[in-house]
């Protein structure tokens, strides 16, 4: 089901909707059209050498349609050439320029074949995901200048930024083209953090994994553990119990609470107010020394584990954490009240960064940067799990699209996450917080997906020998995203960037991995 | 105004008071006075680089600018230039793709060139390790002065390591 031009297709096991299939080369293309006409989206593209396990290369897309995922599996016999995604899908050719350089595989008729995350640490003809790739025997390539698309004509010039940018963020390069103030056109150039993640799950087995994809990137280190655990738990075939489902979902919230609070105050920081930025950190280390107390973890690293968590609450900490929500809402009520009055700060914020709704869709923008671009998209209300079928999440959405209507996105966003918290506190189930875990079968495949607070987090793992990782791939939201940052600053002032990529505020490392 | 004034008043003062330095993560062993924290009355100047952290370092290493800890109130500045740093505070296990740039950014910086490396990848690589990707650690790649445990170490961790590096300065 779910892509009728797919022929044989087999629902996974597990808390998430997702169905398999393996697919031909004419069938990969044809159903890339039929997602593309019916208003699916691509959620994430990635490759595997299945040599070890009797088969060939494999190349893996999946898309989300209206029943849930479906993840196509096209092997490779003897080829590795596979049909380009990204002439319907804009958002694919960042992923396979990846795939390429981690595995080799060639995306037929892409228009990109830049490397992405190769830069000259590795040579053109080493893929690191490959079974024969040798690690100690890595050369440097050649340090090579990466071909910038070039704007020209009188008085463009350009403006690089980065890899080490100014404040206290992740590292990646920004080449600005501009006239003037004005910028025509801005190119990133990433994958300055790459660690080796996927080819470094294979050291890990299933169980063990959960921790790797929690440090993909650490500001949604809950989401991707659950995400992880979601997937790992469809390949041993288990379930977490009840209470653990819900204390992740209250660690969930939690972490989308303490990221947001973080970015409305660097938001406000940024157009040159630093009133936000006192007041919500110092919320934002009230919510996380709470966390601390409660999970044994700021950030609740490692606390989201398969087969369910690794830190349980008691009563009192229930009645310390739903206090805390009270009082951070009510201080952050008037805060939005500030903001909404500072007519200084709303002159930085509106018409700044606009992503149309029409072109949102049209790039795949996702998470909360495309809720608020009008693209009503939330998988807590679209592909629920427990307990979010228990509670109403109200989907914030907004068709301003630009850095106003993402600040008000978060607002609402926090002010839902502190109701839920209350609702998950209040109807937290008893019972055991954790299951034994079983061994999985070889060649076993999970997948998670996951709502974490800047958009979608999704994980496949496939099982090998000996409980052993064999293929696990994490894919953060910022690959949807950071090519729409390109477009959103086109006709804005260069000072205004930093306001504008803060307003998405994308994963350098999730997308690096 | 009148809002942003009464909350600022009702706010008040939250700052806590700074820790000791932490002699234990001390790379290179040495005495060091009582009078070391005397030298905060001077500004000391950070270059922070993420050399392919996760971000959670970042996130603690921002949170030193929060009311709490109040670095700049102890005469401690983040700056953009490493021309202006007299230490860098280094998180990741130094992704191979970020290598060149942190040994430039070392290379710019004029002395004392301090560095601390700040959590268990900047240690040795943690989680990471050392692979086709990743140095293992920013003692590969720079000479480390202190190193902050940690995954990611918390802000006051991270306070205690930048102090105990200044101390070394105080020699």
């Amino acid at each position: 089901m779910a892509i009728p031009a797919t022929p044989i297709s087999r629902p996974l096991e597990g808390e998430v909707p997702a169905f398999l299939a393996r697919v031909t080369a004419a069938q990969w293309g044809e159903a890339a059209r039929n997602v593309r006409e019916r208003g699916g989206r691509l959620v994430a593209v990635w490759g595997a050498d299945r040599r070890e396990a009797g088969a060939a290369f494999s190349i893996y897309a999946a898309y989300a349609l209206e029943d849930g995922l479906s993840i196509l599996d096209l092997g490779l016999d003897g080829d590795e050439r596979y049909p380009d995604l990204s002439g319907l899908f804009p958002c694919a050719s960042r992923m396979q320029r990846a795939v390429h350089d981690l595995l080799g595989l060639v995306p037929e008729g892409a228009a990109d074949l830049r490397p992405w995350l190769r830069h000259d640490a590795w040579g053109p003809g080493d893929f690191p995901l490959r079974r024969e790739f040798d690690p100690e025997g890595v050369r440097a390539g050649v340090p090579a200048a990466y071909p910038f698309v070039r704007v020209e004509g009188d008085g463009v010039h350009e403006i690089p930024v980065g890899p080490i940018h100014a404040g206290v963020i992740e590292p990646g390069h920004f080449r600005f083209s501009v006239v003037g103030e004005k910028v025509l056109r801005l190119e990133e150039r990433m994958g300055y953090t790459h660690k080796g993640i996927d080819r470094r799950f294979g050291d890990f087995t299933v169980a063990e994994g959960y921790r790797l994809a929690g440090r993909c990137s650490g500001d949604s280190t809950v989401a991707y553990a659950w995400a992880y655990a979601q997937a790992a738990e469809s390949v041993l075939g288990i379930a977490a119990p009840p209470r653990a489902r819900w204390l992740r979902a209250l660690m969930l919230e939690a972490e989308r609470i303490a990221n947001h609070l973080n970015d409305l105050g660097f938001l406000g920081n940024d157009a040159a107010f630093g009133f936000a930025l006192a007041q919500f950190s110092r919320l934002r280390e009230d919510w996380l020394r709470l966390c601390d107390g409660l999970f044994g973890h700021r950030l609740m690293m490692d606390r989201v584990v398969p087969g369910g968590v690794a830190a349980d609450i008691d009563d009192e900490a229930c009645r310390r954490m739903a206090a805390a929500s009270e009082s951070i809402e009510s201080e952050s009520r008037a805060l939005r009240e500030i903001f909404d009055e500072h007519s200084g700060l709303q002159d930085r914020f509106i018409t700044a960064g606009r992503v149309e709704p029409g072109l949102a869709r049209a790039l795949g923008l996702i998470g909360l940067a495309g809720r608020a671009s009008g693209q009503a998209l939330d998988l807590r209300v679209d592909f629920p799990v427990e307990p979010y079928t228990r509670v109403a999440v109200a989907k914030a959405v907004h068709p301003g699209g630009d850095v106003a209507a993402r600040v008000r996105v978060r607002f609402a966003e926090l002010f839902e996450s502190l109701r839920l918290v209350r609702k998950f506190l209040a109807g937290l189930p008893a019972g055991r917080i954790r299951v034994e875990l079983a061994a999985p079968r070889p060649g076993a495949f999970g997948v998670g997906w996951v709502e974490g607070w800047r958009g979608e987090v999704f994980v496949a793992i496939e099982a090998g020998e000996g409980g052993r990782i064999r293929r696990a791939h994490a894919h953060d939201p910022s690959w949807q995203n950071w090519p729409v940052v390109e477009h959103a600053i086109m006709g804005n002032i260069v000072p205004d960037f930093p306001l504008i990529n803060k307003s998405f505020n994308l994963s350098y490392s999730g997308e690096d991995c | 105004m009148i809002p942003i004034m009464l909350k600022i008043l009702r706010t008040g003062l939250v700052t806590e008071p700074a820790p000791r330095p932490r002699e234990e993560w001390r790379v290179r062993a040495s005495e060091i006075g009582d009078e070391i924290l005397a030298l905060l009355g001077r500004a000391l100047v950070i270059r922070e680089v993420d050399a392919g952290s996760c971000n959670a370092c970042e996130l603690e290493v921002n949170a030193l600018s929060n009311p709490y800890y109040n670095i700049d109130g102890l005469g401690i500045k983040l700056a953009a230039s490493p021309r202006h740093a007299d230490m860098l505070l280094v998180t990741g296990p130094v992704a191979k793709n970020m290598e060149q740039a942190l040994r430039i950014a070392y290379e710019q910086m004029p002395a004392p060139k301090l560095v601390v490396a700040v959590g268990d990848c900047g240690r040795d690589g943690g989680i990471f390790g050392a692979g086709y990707a990743t140095c293992g650690g920013v003692s590969k790649v720079l000479p480390v002065d202190v190193v902050v445990p940690g995954c990611p170490p918390p802000p006051i961790a991270i306070l205690e390591g930048i102090l105990a590096a200044v101390a070394r300065r105080a020699r």
